[in-house]
């Protein structure tokens, strides 16, 4: 190498730097932050109108609680309130039930497919229009990333709405010779991960089919549903189609022990799953089911390295792991383990953690106390276990429930880690040699939702990917979405399908 | 030293080409504000090699762009001034006599540029005719056309004896990066470069298009951080031609600076060819500073 004095143009004129180049050999640890720091680049949270209190949303209109009795809504970055709300009991469910039966008899279900589809439609577009304040509030409620509420869970959750507004007038093509009369009225209650997403998936089918529902958002990020409540209302949508009740699990027992609803979505943990498929054992409501996971991330010596590495961290940190179908196990071929984990534990260092609504934010903060609590549960259940942990080094904020991003090494199949679903940014990595082997281990759990494969070869692609039982199998990519595509849990991991064609099946009854 | 030497790196390293834009798409969404904004402006006018390389160039042009090099721009004294001035061999000795104690290079194409399609000899008397004009620095090309037909030991050699013909002189390898076709090749050049003794790598000679995009960036930067942990060298990074709106070079920066760290970010490590180039830096800079935007017509043309 040439003399080093040779190329020593001087730097002092910008931006004051001092340091000087690592000297070659110097400690080859990364150094993401010493120069040229991100400045903040905070998204505006003045367009978001959050009211100080809202009630449940029923038959068109915002209405106190029989009871009156609230719950607060959090902001885990900050720890600070964002909202009082309704926290629904039997009688606000009776009437929210109630108010979706008459929207259903009297209007929603006699409309026709091309009527019904304008609504949603125009849903569909008011969502587009009002992104950015969706964006901002879905992270100041829920803790994520501006980034992935604003490229992600708002995007993905119009398109929903758009897909299925498609598909109103068209039923009789989707199930062609047969005749698809809707469900009746629907109880759906959805998880805090992508709470706006989830509420898309549920509603928008549902819609589309002539059915009118009862919603629950999850306790800890209940604000976009109501915002959404006040968008169907601008949205022109007949009273009583779309109802919002807000609450936790008591309140989301009584719409599924409800005896007027017609149909039960819920998507949420496995643990809760079981709970309400043995309350509706013996009744004839239509359900489905999309529960935990603890996805197979599977990746062989020939796959795309650098991008494998990507995938990995897109496939467990997207969302601070809070995903059901994030890819929290990973197996990787003997060959290229200790490079592959060098790579990642690289990369891990140029992740940043911070302020959720800061636009360079990689991983916000985790969504509720409760589960920053379950999370560090597990990382001490990790080490007590006798795994290796490995954390980025990154400054936290003070305030807020923030976690850093984790891997851990030195783990066997009967780690309650590799087991158990932590639905936090922890990764546990064990090797494999064979592409059996790969695929006993990842099919060893009693969940089933997602899985991955990473190869140049395509074969391998199709034959290891077509024996891993999951719902869904990506190769060389992860966590990616499209309301076109079908997605639901085998085993524990749920029943039923949501999105694309075969998500129309759970709200209507065929003849 | 010979290609037989490093066993294993003329294998084909798998890259995935749609993670390789997915990558650079996620890193564009970077928001690059305030005093990072101006900071960032002001390191890659630092980093610019100014560029002519036109077979009607002239002494006179040469002298005007080495002005521009030492002074992008009269209002603003302050500003760093640029890296290197880059230009054809017979133009070394008119921009030496022009920069001399500034602090800024001379960089020279040689091997005939742009299409290295000569004799090794040729190219190697290019190199020495141009290292002693006074150059600090060579811009050699591979010859694509050895490299496409899978003769790798063609390629190392004729770095590596290039690499001894420059002398002092720092060696950036151009690999031409629109004629190699696949992210495959461009890793694999890189490596083989990189272990022949190259000082930087370089994207294209701006000749051919597409020149430099940000996904070939990548790829060389991840094939740079891999070498430079295998083997603690650094080398430095020159993406070259089409780059032309500040913008684009602060998502340049960004890509160097979670892929390779801070310790890239300075002119000795990484490098724009580009000139156009300059006078968006130049604009976006004074914009920050004082809120508005000036007319492009109070922007010297050199």
């Amino acid at each position: 190498m040439a003399d080093q004095s040779k190329t020593d143009i001087q730097t002092e004129k910008i931006g004051g730097r001092t340091t000087k180049p690592s000297s070659p050999n110097a400690d080859l640890i990364s150094d993401f932050n010493s120069f040229w720091q991100y400045s903040e680049a905070t998204e505006s949270a003045e367009h978001a109108e959050i009211s100080e209190s809202y009630g449940h949303f029923i038959n068109g209109e915002f209405a106190e609680p029989v009871k009156g009795r609230t719950m607060k809504s959090i902001n885990p970055s900050t720890e600070e309130v964002v909202t009082e709300f309704a926290e629904g009991t039997s009688e606000d469910v009776n009437s929210a039930v109630a108010a979706a039966r008459k929207a259903y008899e009297k209007t929603w279900s006699k409309l026709s497919g091309r009527e019904r589809g304008k609504y949603i439609y125009r849903i569909a577009r008011l969502i587009q229009e009002r992104a950015r304040e969706f964006a901002v509030i879905e992270s100041i409620d829920g803790g994520k990333p501006i980034r992935e509420s604003r490229d992600v869970d708002i995007p993905l959750a119009a398109a929903y709405f758009f897909y299925y507004a498609g598909w109103a007038d068209k039923l009789q093509y989707a199930f062609p010779g047969r005749k698809a009369e809707p469900a009746g009225v629907c109880g759906q209650i959805i998880p805090w991960n992508f709470p706006l997403l989830m509420l898309s998936w549920k509603i928008a089918p549902a819609l589309a089919c002539g059915n009118t529902v009862v919603l629950k958002p999850a306790e800890t990020t209940p604000v976009t549903a109501l915002k959404f409540a006040e968008l169907c209302r601008d949205a022109g949508l007949p009273a009583g189609v779309v109802n919002i009740v807000t609450g936790a699990g008591q309140t989301g027992a009584a719409i599924v022990d409800h005896p007027d609803v017609d149909k039960i979505a819920f998507t949420g943990s496995t643990e809760v799953g079981k709970i309400i498929q043995k309350s509706l054992a013996g009744t004839d409501k239509k359900y489905t089911l999309e529960l935990g996971g603890k996805g197979a991330n599977i990746v062989f010596e020939d796959a795309p390295i650098d991008q494998t590495v990507e995938g990995i961290v897109n496939a467990i940190f997207f969302n601070q792991g809070h995903v059901c179908c994030a890819g929290s196990r990973l197996f990787v071929q003997e060959g290229i383990a200790d490079r592959l984990i060098e790579k990642l534990k690289f990369r891990m260092e140029s992740l940043i953690v911070g302020d959720p609504l800061d636009k360079n934010t990689d991983i916000g903060a985790i969504n509720s106390k409760e589960q920053y609590d379950k999370i560090n549960k597990y990382l001490e259940i990790g080490v007590n276990e006798g795994a290796e942990i490995h954390q980025n080094r990154c400054e936290l904020p003070e305030n807020g429930y923030f976690c850093r991003p984790t891997i851990f090494t030195n783990v066997a199949q009967s780690s309650r880690i590799v087991q158990e679903e932590i639905f936090g940014p922890v990764l546990t990595i064990q090797t494999f040699r064979t592409a059996d082997e790969a695929i006993e281990k990842a099919n060893n759990t009693p969940y089933g939702l997602s899985g991955g494969v990473w190869t140049d070869k395509g074969s391998k692609i199709f034959q290891t990917g077509s024996s891993i039982r999951s719902g869904v199998i990506w190769s060389n990519t992860f966590n990616k979405f499209d309301p076109t595509s079908p997605f639901g849990g085998y085993k524990e991991s749920g029943m039923g399908r949501e999105g694309g064609l075969h998500g129309l099946y759970p709200y209507v009854n065929l003849k | 030293m010979q290609l037989q030497d490093f066993p294993g790196i003329t294998q084909t390293v798998p890259i995935d080409q749609t993670g390789v834009e997915e990558r650079v798409a996620r890193l564009n969404t970077r928001s690059i504000k305030k005093e990072s904004k101006l900071q960032a402006l002001k390191l890659a006018l630092s980093m610019i090699d100014l560029t002519t390389l036109e077979g009607k160039d002239s002494p006179g042009k040469v002298k005007q762009m080495c002005q521009k090099a030492k002074q992008p721009h009269s209002a603003l004294p302050d500003l760093p001034h640029v890296a290197a001035v880059c230009v054809y061999p017979p133009m070394v000795r008119i921009a030496k006599n022009e920069l001399k104690g500034t602090g800024i290079h001379i960089a020279s194409v040689a091997t005939a540029f742009p299409s290295g399609m000569a004799t090794l000899q040729a190219k190697i008397d290019d190199t020495r005719y141009a290292v002693g004009e006074g150059t600090d620095e060579v811009d050699m090309v591979i010859s694509r056309g050895e490299f496409l037909k899978g003769n790798y030991n063609y390629i190392f050699d004729e770095i590596a004896v290039i690499k001894e013909a420059c002398g002092d002189a720092h060696l950036k390898v151009i690999l031409e990066t629109g004629e190699l076709l696949t992210y495959e090749n461009v890793r694999k050049a890189s490596d083989i470069a990189m272990h022949a003794g190259a000082d930087f790598i370089k994207t294209s000679t701006g000749k051919i298009s597409p020149a430099a995009t940000q996904p070939v960036t990548l790829v060389m930067l991840e094939a740079i951080r891999d070498y430079y942990r295998k083997t603690g060298r650094m080398v430095g990074m020159k993406p070259a031609g089409g780059i032309r709106k500040a913008k684009e070079a602060i998502q340049y920066l960004v890509l160097v600076k979670e892929t390779l760290g801070a310790d890239w970010l300075t002119p000795v490590w990484f490098r724009f060819g580009a000139s156009s180039l300059t006078n968006d830096l130049l604009m976006q800079i004074i914009k920050q500073q004082t809120g508005v935007y000036q007319s492009s017509t109070y922007f010297s043309n050199d």
